[in-house]
């Protein structure tokens, strides 16, 4: 209020209004100034930057030569691969992104059910994959493909094979073993970030609908739960969507990189393939820009589902 | 009136009847609910719990043939040889290791909650020419996933001269768009009325921020300690430190364990070891996640 002699300013049309409404709002700007300095540094300077790469033809030690759109015609008309990479990438997004968002909701709902001490106890057993970075050894020790990998020895006992299967090699089950091991790593941010999301709603509301007339754990789940808890799912679905994309990483570890008959070869890996290996950085940013665009676009589809059903 | 006493009786009722305090649900619900969870569990957890057995084995245990689900004569060997290497590997001692990587985690923690803190109360609560703008791009920073950032965020710091200092550790992980998203969306469910409340009081914006929103946003608080946390110590630095005395724990592990299966021992020893700190910090953070009632008091 006491700012009400530059109010004239409003009169004098869009641009000194919102000059006006920076200056009454100075101490936003410094709440964000730590923030944003770190942030256009080391995050939207190189983002940018590197955004024209995928025009060029860059090998790291040339300078990079302009190319305009040649990157991508070759991506979508000539690189086979590519197209299995897309393919890939679009069923390992389906697991991991709508299947294991759901899931990741779901077993956070049932943990909320229970009591603080078994609440913490869950928590943490079903986050524990996601905090350890070295656990590939374990899941090469059960997948290996001799009669010594604890997997093959099971089945062999059972009699239910009579040879060791090639888990990690054979291109019949290298997607579907990622694709466990990822869902197994799966409950990550979105996971916790829903969790503390059940925390913080209002206890009284459930008394609440208790005395409306809600009688089971689903109404109250549909009712009040969800509703109340929009802005975690949508952080939750953008993890989900970015983890999902750019699944890659585990796959490499696990089969390989390529795969055999690039069973398992992500848009991801593919583009680790051409800029960690090959060093054609430029056709590697070209890989990355495509997958990006993807994922906005996803997003935007995401955001629209979920206000739809929110609001 | 008398309809709201009304009401108030029976929630007293409820209350006295289910000493639980939920209001909905069977205890048999429960049960199935627990038993489900521990079945899924069990396969969640199996590989970790694996390691710490293996990590325990003696060398003969190691390679029996069945392996054992359990360890008969646990031993530290594993552990003690994992110092060993490491303190014969190279000049700098272990503790120098450990020391870089506290540090930068403690430093990163820090200066992370503080700038995402800040930065999403007011995207949050302040309406500022702006505002939608930084809050598109942050998702869009979210979403971003390139492999070729590391070279330009790579001349970025050889052109600031940050490349083998601790700098380069520490300075790209402060502002993440990640923490900033986390707390800006759970601060956006706290009631526009408490800012308001505290802004007639007098406060100023740092002070409705830190002495209202972040304890009334604690359980996300709490997550984005676990995230910063865990992030920062799996730090590796790659590029961008090659001197000996400012590598992290994590990056002389990986040399350490470079040797594959064949010194499977201690490679089970080191990830068990790694994973101690972020585990302990997740336990507390957790345990600390109390049931916050964050619109109590809100009631219209």
């Amino acid at each position: 209020m006491a700012k009400n002699s530059d109010v004239p300013a409003i009169k004098q049309g869009k641009w000194a209004y919102t000059w006006h409404m920076m200056k009454t709002n100075k101490a936003c700007y410094f709440m964000l100034l730590p923030f944003m300095v770190f942030f256009i540094i080391f995050t939207v300077a190189p983002v940018v930057m590197s955004l024209p790469m995928g025009f060029t033809n860059f090998n790291m030690i040339q300078t990079p030569k302009w190319v305009g759109l040649s990157n991508f015609y070759t991506l979508f008309v000539n690189d086979d691969v590519f197209l299995i990479a897309i393919r890939n990438t679009l069923i390992f997004a389906i697991f991991t992104g709508p299947f294991s968002y759901i899931l990741s909701f779901l077993i956070a709902w049932l943990i909320n059910e229970m009591n603080p001490f078994l609440k913490t106890f869950f928590t943490f057993v079903f986050y524990a994959p996601s905090m350890t970075t070295s656990v590939y050894v374990t899941w090469q020790l059960i997948l290996s493909g001799d009669s010594y990998g604890y997997l093959n020895a099971v089945l062999l006992d059972l009699g239910i094979f009579t040879e060791p299967a090639q888990w990690l090699t054979d291109t019949k089950y290298i997607l579907a073993v990622v694709i466990i091991v990822q869902l197994w790593m799966s409950m990550g941010a979105g996971f916790l970030a829903i969790r503390a999301g059940f925390q913080n709603i209002d206890k009284s509301m459930y008394e609440a609908g208790a005395i409306e007339g809600i009688k089971n754990r689903w109404q109250e789940l549909f009712k009040i739960t969800i509703p109340s808890m929009g802005p975690q799912l949508l952080f939750a679905a953008v993890m989900q969507i970015s983890a999902s994309f750019t699944v890659g990483v585990v796959g490499q570890s696990l089969v390989g990189l390529p795969s055999t008959d690039y069973a398992a070869h992500t848009i991801m890996n593919h583009a680790t393939d051409y800029g960690n290996i090959r060093y054609e950085m430029g056709y590697s940013s070209a890989i990355c820009f495509v997958l990006f665009a993807a994922m906005l676009l996803a997003n935007k589809g995401v955001n629209w589902l979920l206000g739809k059903y929110l609001d | 009136m008398a309809r709201k006493r009304k009401k108030k009786q029976s929630i007293e009722k409820l209350k006295v009847k289910d000493k639980r305090k939920r209001v909905n649900g069977s205890r048999a619900g429960d049960v199935t609910i627990f038993i489900f969870l521990l079945l899924l569990g069990v396969f969640m957890v199996f590989p970790l719990y694996y390691s710490v057995v293996q990590s325990l084995k003696p060398v003969e245990e190691l390679f029996v043939f069945p392996p054992k689900l359990y360890v008969l004569n646990p031993t530290g060997n594993n552990f003690s040889d994992m110092f060993k290497v490491a303190a014969s590997s190279w000049q700098v001692p272990l503790s120098r290791y450990i020391f870089n990587s506290f540090f930068i985690t403690i430093v990163i923690c820090a200066a992370n909650l503080f700038v995402c803190c800040c930065a999403a109360f007011v995207l949050a609560k302040c309406k500022f020419p702006g505002n939608k703008v930084i809050n598109q791009i942050i998702v869009i920073a979210l979403l971003f996933a390139s492999n070729a950032t590391w070279i330009m965020q790579f001349m970025v710091m050889a052109k600031l001269h940050m490349i083998d200092t601790y700098f380069a550790l520490i300075l790209p992980s402060i502002s993440t768009s990640m923490g900033l998203y986390l707390m800006r969306q759970s601060m956006s469910t706290i009631h526009d009325s408490m800012v308001e409340a505290a802004k007639v009081d007098g406060a100023g914006l740092f002070r409705i921020c830190w002495q209202i929103i972040v304890p009334n946003s604690k359980p996300a608080l709490m997550t984005l300690i676990i995230f910063a946390f865990q992030g920062a110590w799996n730090i590796q630095g790659g590029v961008l430190t090659y001197s000996e005395e400012l590598k992290t724990l994590p990056t002389v592990v990986q040399q350490i364990t470079m040797a594959g299966l064949a010194r499977q021992g201690v490679t089970f020893a080191a990830s068990v070891v790694l994973l101690i700190p972020p585990l302990t910090v997740f336990l507390i953070a957790q345990g600390n996640v109390m049931e916050t009632m964050a619109n109590s008091g809100m009631k219209d």
